[in-house]
């Protein structure tokens, strides 16, 4: 892989990257907001792929792969505390989980 | 080894007592009795054995701990220590025997926690090592705290947290000035250690020693307690339990008094010659200070907080006037206080058990229905007030007599807080005990029983004792203390004898080494 | 004999030992009574036999080392006692007068349920006393001097439960406390400049070292004096003793009037060798005994209660003793303080005798015309007045005063105030004694007589009553007689007296006014309270204010709260709850308040967490890229 085609994979990366992040402060629902981090993790995901294939190693896709694994886990976690989060308040609004205010 | 046994058997005595706590409520009680009987017994014996070392350092033993950051667990006694540690156990035994009664719940865990702060005690008393040193200072604060927190009176939570506080952040500037004076030391020597005796004598410029030995005396002063630090001190002792109070007044501040005259003079001797002045003006404020606001508490457990902050005004005093007679007033004073005040605080404990409450104006009239109680109190508030005859006088006088060649000022106004220390003295006597009875009619109150004539007769005993004979205490103490001065070892001066009536009666010298308590 | 000297503080120390442990129930009367008396008795046999030997062998100084007390580097403090002619004197009275009044006692406190707690105080104060005027170095006499002012508080408030009487006890306690302060710091000084505190080397060393009318031993001297004027209750601390009357009448007899307070007088005359050296600080020893004679008289006047006249006439008589140390008069101080034992115990027990007959009525314009009812108390009260009044030629108080008027007059360091003062005290001193005799045995009865005493309490007032009377007669005056018997017994203790040139001639001139003197304040008191008792209500009401002013002490004691007292207590009370402790509090609040901003930041809401790590984020981001070029 060339320089440049690597170039416009990293920018599509970064692109993936900033929706996800704005998605995760403009939603209040905690399931998009779960979906979006999703995003942003696959976002970072291709960055690692597109940046191994440029200099021809395999620790890219070892990332990747690490990745979602990682991401699987997160989801379950993430998934089994939404699933409480409602059967506690009743809403999947994420402004009215702020029991821990200080 | 025999050090390391005193204090072994403090802590595994605590642990045993901790779980006995489980199966019996006697059994703890009767086990730390046990423990600090062997150790008061120990002490004792070593106390009579003649000195026959020429160096004051009756016993030492150095195993290495930590060899590579020069860390040892170094013990050592001397007349000082001796003196203090035989005080730690007399007064821990009473400890024990006060609470008998008094303490209903979780009666192991606070024998656990009795038995580790003597520990503790014992452990700043003998160690030689400065890293040592600070454990123990750590270990005899944290179950302090839980004494004060858990078993105290109402508002014990608040006493409990402003007691460690202090103590502990006085507490971290010391740890600060002892890793300093490590690199300091280790610098100029390129030996890394923690020795005491090593560290004794380390060359450093003077803004370094100064600002090393400032961080050791924000310990110090704050355990002993000087003006302005003392406002923990009311607090926790009239919060704390009997016990508490007792072992806090009579033997936690000692410990501050004890690192004045065991760190502070010896490893700097020109920084101490040059605060002395400020530190001699504290003390002396701490003095009148501490006596003004003695007379105008009304509860009775501050009133004698107060004059504890009186009582160790003078120990500032006599420390930093140098010179020998002051410093054994002090290690009087260190013995004599612990007493007399411990023994104010039980009397105290035993009315709160009797009426439930600790205010003075509550209070009058007591004399007719416990006689025996009103006549010790008396004995201590008159060794309080310093009456010759009793400990305290001996204490007091040697620290003013000594002071006066030093600063004659000072000494002055430190005489005048006397007549103060008479006002409320006499304060406790008129509000509880004379005027007219102010029990209801349905109320009575039960003179002393055995075990509380038992446990306030051997105070009784010991200060008077004190008072007509220190002499084996103040043998015991002098030959640390004129280490302390730096004085190599000198022929004792001969008392002046003027008059040729006096050569026939020269008084006998008392025997060096045979010492009883 | 010399080796049973120590027994002599130690037998009543014992007795009172005794008395402490076995406590009050344990032992019948009798039994208490026996410790108590015999101990004190047997002191006193001792005390004679011991001045028998003295005076037959002449045997000089004697000390006897009982033990070490303490000893740090080089201040040694034996406990050693030393006896000569000055502490024999003080030590015969203090056993003598003492076992009078401890068998006086038996009958005065017999139907007190503390009895024995009143012996055992009583014993101890005999021995501490005792250990005042025995003790061979200054701290063991601050010992004695201490244990006294314990043993004054515990008897000024023995009956406790009255509220007033601790307050007086107290106050009695703190303000010779003050006085004891000065002391003590004489006793440092002394010690840092002579490295000793034995009296008796301090009396060898001090003319060695210092030149006459140097600072240092004037100001040692000074501080020795504030001691005294202390426990002597003299200006200007003399305010506790009219309040010390709250204590049982033998109390007062014993204490308040014989022997402790006339501690200081001891005091000053035991290191005469230093006020030799010091002639400012000795002439002002006899401007105190000077201000003091006669404020205290003034206010004697003034008295209604029996008790308070006499407490200020002792002030008074006090005042007298420290006039003679003034003006280097020793040994007349010290006669003086001799017969004034007698005879003002002698008055303060029959005064006892008399309140316990009426119901203890203290006010003497509610007594009279006991002079018939109770004949015996009368007579030898009358005797104690006579005595107090210095009665020319047939009362033992005369030939003691007159010695100290005649020298304020003769001697080299007198002036002439202090012999106005002397004679103008002279007169008052009759006034008021007589005031207080016509007051109590004369006109008419108004309260009745309940209790006649017994003849434990008449037969120790008939021996002082001799004594009052005849003790005079071992030291007459040049102009007749010329006896020195007492006078002779100081050579070697007490410096003499310097007399000014050619005044010799003068003396009897001056002996028989004042004699006249007295009779005229006699007669005077006479014609006011027996006689003519509306015009004393008219000149009463004519100085309404003097009186009241007077009556008050010269409202010494409204001073000193006013600007000592009231101050304290008002900072003590304000400040209850320390101000330091403000600081520390302050310091709370500011953390607490630094976390109540900081925890705003806290408010659980997740994207708001969110927005701060991106904007974090950015902030790092964006310096690192501003920083790495």
């Amino acid at each position: 892989m060339n320089a440049a085609i690597a170039d416009q994979a990293l920018m599509l990366a970064g692109i993936l990257f900033v929706l996800g992040l704005i998605s995760v402060l403009i939603r209040r629902n905690i399931i998009f907001m779960l979906i979006s981090v999703e995003i942003m993790l696959n976002a970072a995901g291709l960055a690692f792929i597109a940046a191994g294939a440029r200099w021809g190693q395999p620790d890219g896709q070892v990332m990747f792969v690490f990745i979602l694994t990682m991401a699987a886990a997160e989801v379950s976690v993430g998934l089994a505390l939404i699933l409480q989060i409602y059967h506690q308040l009743k809403t999947l609004d994420s402004d009215a989980a702020d029991k821990m205010h200080g | 080894m025999i050090l390391m046994i005193l204090i072994l058997v403090l802590l595994f005595g605590g642990i045993a007592a901790g779980f006995s706590g489980r199966m019996n409520t006697m059994l703890p009680r009767w086990i730390s009795v046990g423990a600090i009987a062997i150790n008061l017994f120990i002490s004792l014996w070593m106390a009579a054995q003649p000195n026959t070392n020429s160096s004051p350092w009756l016993l030492q033993l150095k195993l290495n701990w930590i060899p590579s950051f020069g860390i040892s667990f170094h013990l050592a006694l001397d007349g000082i220590s001796l003196l203090m540690i035989i005080l730690t156990f007399f007064l821990g035994i009473i400890a024990v025997a006060i609470s008998w009664n008094e303490i209903h719940f979780r009666v192991g865990f606070f024998h656990f926690n009795l038995l580790w702060v003597l520990a503790g005690i014992t452990g700043v008393f003998l160690t030689m090592d400065l890293f040592l040193f600070y454990f123990f200072w750590e270990v005899m604060l944290i179950p302090m705290y839980f004494l004060i927190g858990i078993w105290g009176h109402e508002n014990r939570q608040y006493a409990a947290y402003k007691f460690f506080i202090f103590t502990q952040a006085s507490g971290l500037l010391m740890l600060m000035s002892i890793i300093a004076l490590y690199f300091v030391h280790g610098q100029a020597t390129d030996q890394y250690t923690f020795n005491y005796f090593d560290l004794l004598g380390t060359s450093m410029n003077k803004q370094t020693a100064q600002w090393i030995m400032l961080g050791f005396l924000a310990a110090f002063v704050v355990k002993l307690p000087v003006i302005p630090f003392h406002t923990w001190l009311p607090d926790a002792h009239t919060e704390a339990p009997t016990a508490g109070s007792l072992i806090l007044a009579g033997l936690l501040l000692k410990t501050g008094a004890y690192g004045l005259i065991r760190f502070i003079l010896p490893l700097f001797p020109e920084q101490s010659a040059a605060i002395a002045p400020v530190a001699m003006a504290l003390g002396v404020t701490g003095i009148v200070y501490g006596a003004v606001q003695a007379y105008g508490q009304t509860d009775l457990k501050r009133l004698i907080a107060y004059s504890s902050v009186s009582h160790m005004g003078f120990v500032m005093l006599g420390v930093f006037a140098l010179t020998e007679i002051a410093l054994q007033g002090v290690v009087m004073q260190m013995i004599t206080h612990g007493i007399s005040t411990g023994a104010l605080f039980i009397i105290a404990g035993l009315l709160y058990e009797r009426i439930r409450t600790r205010d003075v104006t509550q209070m009058g009239g007591f004399w007719k229905s416990i006689p025996v109680a009103s006549v010790i109190t008396l004995i201590f508030a008159m060794a309080s007030l310093g009456l010759p005859g009793l400990g305290n006088f001996v204490a007091e006088f040697l620290t003013l007599i000594g002071s006066w060649s030093a600063n004659k000022t000072m000494t002055l106004i430190a005489t005048i807080g006397i007549v103060f220390a008479t006002a409320y003295s006499l304060r406790i006597m008129q509000k509880v005990f004379l005027g007219k009875s102010r029990l209801e009619h349905h109320q009575s109150l039960a003179d002393l029983t055995a075990r509380e004539r038992l446990i306030l007769l051997p105070l009784v005993i010991v200060i008077i004792l004190l008072g007509v004979h220190p002499q084996p205490a103040i043998d015991l103490a002098k030959d640390g203390l004129q280490k302390t001065l730096n004085r190599e070892f000198q022929a004792p001066k001969e008392p002046k004898i003027i008059n040729p009536n006096y050569q026939t009666l020269t008084v006998p010298a008392t025997e060096k080494g045979v010492h009883h308590e | 004999m010399k080796d049973f000297l120590w027994l002599i503080p130690t037998l009543p120390f014992l007795g009172a030992c005794i008395l402490i442990i076995s406590g009050n129930a344990n032992l019948p009367r009798r039994a208490v009574s026996i410790v108590g008396c015999g101990s004190v008795g047997a002191a006193a046999i001792l005390t004679i036999v011991i001045m028998i030997d003295f005076l037959t062998t002449g045997q000089i100084p004697e000390y006897t080392v009982i033990v070490n007390w303490f000893s740090v580097d080089n201040l040694s403090v034996p406990i050693a006692l030393h006896l000569d002619t000055l502490s024999l004197v003080f030590v015969f009275v203090i056993t003598f007068v003492g076992f009078l009044i401890h068998v006086y006692s038996i009958e005065f406190m017999h139907h007190d349920e503390s009895f024995a707690r009143f012996f055992a105080y009583l014993n101890l104060f005999v021995s501490a006393m005792l250990m005042l005027v025995l003790a061979d170095s200054l701290i063991l006499m601050y010992l004695g001097w201490e244990g006294v002012g314990l043993c004054s508080y515990l008897l000024i408030g023995f009956w406790y439960e009255e509220e007033k009487n601790g307050y007086a006890a107290r106050k009695a306690f703190i303000i010779t406390r003050i006085g004891d302060t000065a002391l003590a710091v004489g006793l440092f000084m002394l010690f840092a400049e002579l490295g000793t505190l034995r009296i008796q080397d301090i009396l060898t060393l001090a003319p060695q070292q210092w030149a006459t009318g140097s600072t240092t031993p004037v100001t040692i001297c000074l501080l020795l004096l504030g001691g005294a004027v202390g426990k002597s209750a003299q200006f200007p601390l003399q305010t506790w003793l009219p309040d010390a009357m709250a204590g049982p009448s033998p109390v007062s007899a014993l204490i308040h009037a014989a022997t402790m307070v006339t501690a200081g007088v001891y005091l000053i005359a035991r290191m005469n060798g230093l006020y030799v050296l010091a002639p400012q600080a000795q002439l002002w020893v006899g401007i105190v005994g000077a201000i003091t004679l006669l404020i205290a008289g003034c206010s004697a006047l003034t008295q209604y209660d029996l008790k308070r006249v006499l407490a200020y006439s002792t002030i008074s008589q006090i005042g007298y003793m420290f006039l003679a140390l003034g003006i280097g008069a020793w040994s007349s101080a010290v006669f003086h303080f001799m017969i004034h034992a007698f005879f003002k115990a002698l008055l303060f027990l029959a005064a006892g005798a008399v309140i316990m007959a009426l119901h203890h009525e203290h006010d003497m314009f509610k007594m009279g015309g006991l002079r018939k009812q109770m004949p015996a108390v009368f007579a030898t009260f009358l005797i104690g007045s006579a005595s107090l009044a210095a009665l020319p030629l047939i009362s033992a108080g005369f030939y003691s005063k007159d010695q100290i008027i005649w020298l304020s007059f003769a001697s080299q360091q007198s002036n002439i105030w202090f012999f106005l003062a002397a004679v103008v005290g002279a007169f008052i001193t009759a006034i008021y004694t007589f005031r207080m005799v016509f007051l109590t045995f004369y006109g008419e009865a108004k309260t009745s007589v309940s209790h006649m005493p017994g003849n434990l309490i008449t037969q120790p007032l008939v021996i002082l009553a001799v004594l009052a009377l005849f003790a005079g007669f071992i030291e007459l005056p040049h102009t007749f007689g010329h006896v020195t018997l007492f006078s002779d017994l100081f050579s070697t203790t007490l410096p003499p007296v310097t007399l000014r040139p050619n005044v010799e001639s003068h003396e009897w001139i001056i002996q028989t006014s004042t004699g006249l003197l007295t009779l005229v304040g006699i007669a005077m008191a006479y014609y006011f309270y027996v006689i003519q008792p509306k015009i004393a209500d008219d000149i009463h009401a004519s100085t309404i204010e003097t009186h009241r002013f007077w009556y008050a002490g010269w409202r010494f004691d409204s001073l000193y709260d006013a600007i000592i007292v009231k101050p304290i207590l008002f900072f003590a009370r304000v400040n209850k709850h320390d101000f330091i402790d403000k600081l520390y509090s302050a310091l709370v609040e500011l953390s607490e308040m630094m976390s109540a901003l900081f925890s705003r930041s806290q408010n659980g809401i997740l994207r708001w967490y969110i927005m701060g790590i991106v904007a974090g984020a950015v902030i790092i981001i964006t310096f690192t890229l501003i920083i790495t070029p």
